[in-house]
């Protein structure tokens, strides 16, 4: 059975190359549209408000005149090095969390306990309390995100470091004398990579739409600076008259989380297989 | 049963004083000084130190904290900086309509999502599966402001089917309610849909895998009832289970799309609020809003055992 699933070209493959291709082709058109650039994203020209879609300005402008594909291309910049910040700090402290957690058990329900109180608060609401306390900057948005999204990487590390350090290598691993910090490292740490791969490929994808959601009510990165969410915000008052400021940055949004999302599955399944159906 | 209901009381009242305690202590995490923004910019050091007394920033801070978590055990949340009226107040008079569009896209999300998956589920790698799984990851993909721009620009602006950016409570008739109330319920509605779909699922997937399910088919049964009574009633379970914890999901879409429709919900007194600093009802919120979470997932924990009897035995 395992094996002929193993064979038949499954879905798993599609999903991970359709993912990958999508994550490609948008990193591509980035770095292409940046060298094929003829406007700058913050110069206003008010002969040109809300000109739609034409051979002068590809993407069209919006209600300040700005060049709507510059502006996408940089707050693209903008959010995906937001989004990449947020993963990378999750991960580590995630980890760092779920490895003590999973491995000792005196500090383990405190810590648990800590992440189910941060988990019960809406997301947003939660970022949206933070900037407002500590005043909204890039930075402060990055801390807001990561504080949200910290415990849910760090649960699913602990609960993968509870079984491995049960398993009967880590056993051995003690008896001959290994140290704490070799056994968390060298020992469990590599078994929980898989996973951890997983979890941070969707929370890429959380941390762009959280951060699109901070920007978009206004709280997030502040204008002129732009990111996929401030121009879809800034978008609010004049998108009535000018579909192109809804569609192209929606759509960027859109393929990049679904490219994530997509990586995310087909990785997801590659690793565990019995989730291959599910 | 009462023993499981017990035990998750008694983990509740922590957990409680934990949601209390942080929300005091994040919006309190302030660089700057409420009672500047209480008084404005231009106030001089007396009405400043008046302000503080008035406000009770004079206190120490284990102060502070004890009269803020003794004051939400007694439904007393402060006053508002700006409102004029007390935070439980303003929070209650905007509640209707942040529940009114909670349900309803509550509502849309199942009908869409839990038919959604079922289909999938029911036939396995194909068509209808590969299709189902696109159209949820689509949902899953795009943010729901997008879906709610993309929905106002084609069915409020170019067709004029619904009207756009205005709230008519249910006691003024429910089609009127609900034509106004379609647009962002449909947007928040959608976007929940896919979680829910791909749990569907998964769920049923699995459950179609169990042992009870083909003895059910060996003996004969229609088909028919060996999914509509064996496999669905307990892909329920985790079905269910899921619907609680979107709660915090929808909560956080809510703010956004109230932010978007004009909505007069705690979702846009919440932005307002953000954006004008004013910390007791951002406090008051934090409080209410995970509240409303906790209790929530307590009586999931509760309805799950009821479902599922080999875990109230537990």
């Amino acid at each position: 059975m395992t094996s002929l699933a193993l064979r038949r070209p499954s879905a798993l493959n599609l999903m991970l190359v359709a993912g990958g291709l999508l994550a490609l082709i948008i990193v591509a058109l980035l770095v292409l549209g940046t060298l094929a650039l003829r406007y700058e994203p913050n110069v206003l020209d008010y002969a040109q408000i809300l000109t739609g879609p034409s051979a002068d300005h590809l993407l069209g402008t919006d209600a300040l005149g700005r060049d709507l594909l510059a502006r996408i291309i940089y707050g693209g910049y903008n959010s995906l090095f937001i989004g990449a910040c947020v993963m990378v700090t999750t991960a580590v402290v995630g980890t760092m969390i779920g490895l003590v957690a999973g491995t000792t058990p005196r500090l383990d329900g405190l810590l648990m306990r800590l992440m189910d109180v941060l988990m019960g608060f809406p997301a947003l609401l939660l970022a949206l309390a933070i900037l407002a306390a500590l005043g909204n900057t890039a930075v402060n948005v990055v801390l807001a995100l990561s504080l949200v999204y910290t415990p849910r990487t760090a649960r699913i590390v602990r609960g993968d470091a509870l079984v491995l350090s049960q398993l009967p290598y880590v056993e051995a691993a003690k008896s001959i004398g290994a140290s704490r910090w070799r056994i968390l490292f060298v020992h469990i740490l590599p078994g929980i990579v898989p996973a951890l791969v997983v979890q941070e490929t969707f929370l890429f994808a959380y941390a762009i739409l959280g951060e699109a959601g901070l920007s978009f009510v206004g709280l997030g990165l502040q204008p002129p600076n732009p990111s996929w969410g401030n121009i879809l915000g800034e978008a609010r008052a004049s998108f009535q008259q000018a579909w192109w400021l809804v569609v192209f940055p929606g759509f960027a949004l859109a393929f990049t989380v679904l490219a994530l999302n997509l990586i995310g599955d087909g990785l997801g399944q590659a690793i565990d297989p019995k989730r291959r159906n599910l | 049963m009462l023993n499981l209901i017990l035990r998750r009381l008694v983990l509740f009242i922590p957990m409680w004083v934990g949601v209390s305690v942080l929300s005091f202590v994040i919006v309190h995490a302030t660089p700057g000084d409420p009672a500047a923004a209480f008084v404005g910019q231009d106030a001089g050091p007396a009405s400043l130190d008046a302000a503080r007394a008035r406000l009770g920033l004079d206190l120490p801070y284990w102060h502070q904290l004890y009269n803020w978590v003794a004051g939400s055990l007694t439904g007393d949340l402060g006053q508002s900086f700006f409102l004029g009226r007390s935070v439980i107040e303003a929070i209650v008079e905007r509640l209707p309509v942040t529940l009114s569009l909670g349900a309803l896209s509550l509502l849309i999300a199942m009908a869409v999502g839990i038919p959604l998956g079922a289909i999938a589920a029911l036939s396995p790698n194909s068509w209808k599966d590969a299709t189902s799984i696109g159209v949820s990851l689509t949902f899953l993909s795009i943010p729901e402001f997008v879906v709610g721009m993309l929905l106002i620009y084609l069915l409020g602006v170019e067709l004029r089917w619904f009207p756009i950016g205005r709230y008519v409570p249910l006691s003024e008739g429910f089609l009127p309610w609900l034509h106004h109330l379609a647009l962002p319920a449909l947007a928040l509605g959608l976007s929940q849909s896919a979680l829910l779909a791909r749990m569907t699922r998964a769920s049923l997937l699995q459950v179609l895998r169990a042992d009870y399910i083909r003895t059910a088919r060996a003996k004969g049964l229609p088909e028919r009832i060996v999914i509509g009574r064996h496999a669905f009633k307990n892909a329920l379970i985790t079905i269910v289970t899921v619907i609680g914890l979107s709660m915090a999901l929808l909560l956080s879409g809510a703010f956004i799309t109230e932010a978007l429709f004009q909505l007069p919900g705690i979702g846009s007194l919440g932005v307002n609020s953000v954006l004008r600093r004013d910390y007791p009802v951002i406090q008051g919120l934090l409080l209410i809003a995970s509240s409303f979470i906790l209790v929530v997932n307590l009586l999931v924990d509760i309805l799950y055992g009821l479902l599922n009897p080999s875990v109230s035995k537990r």
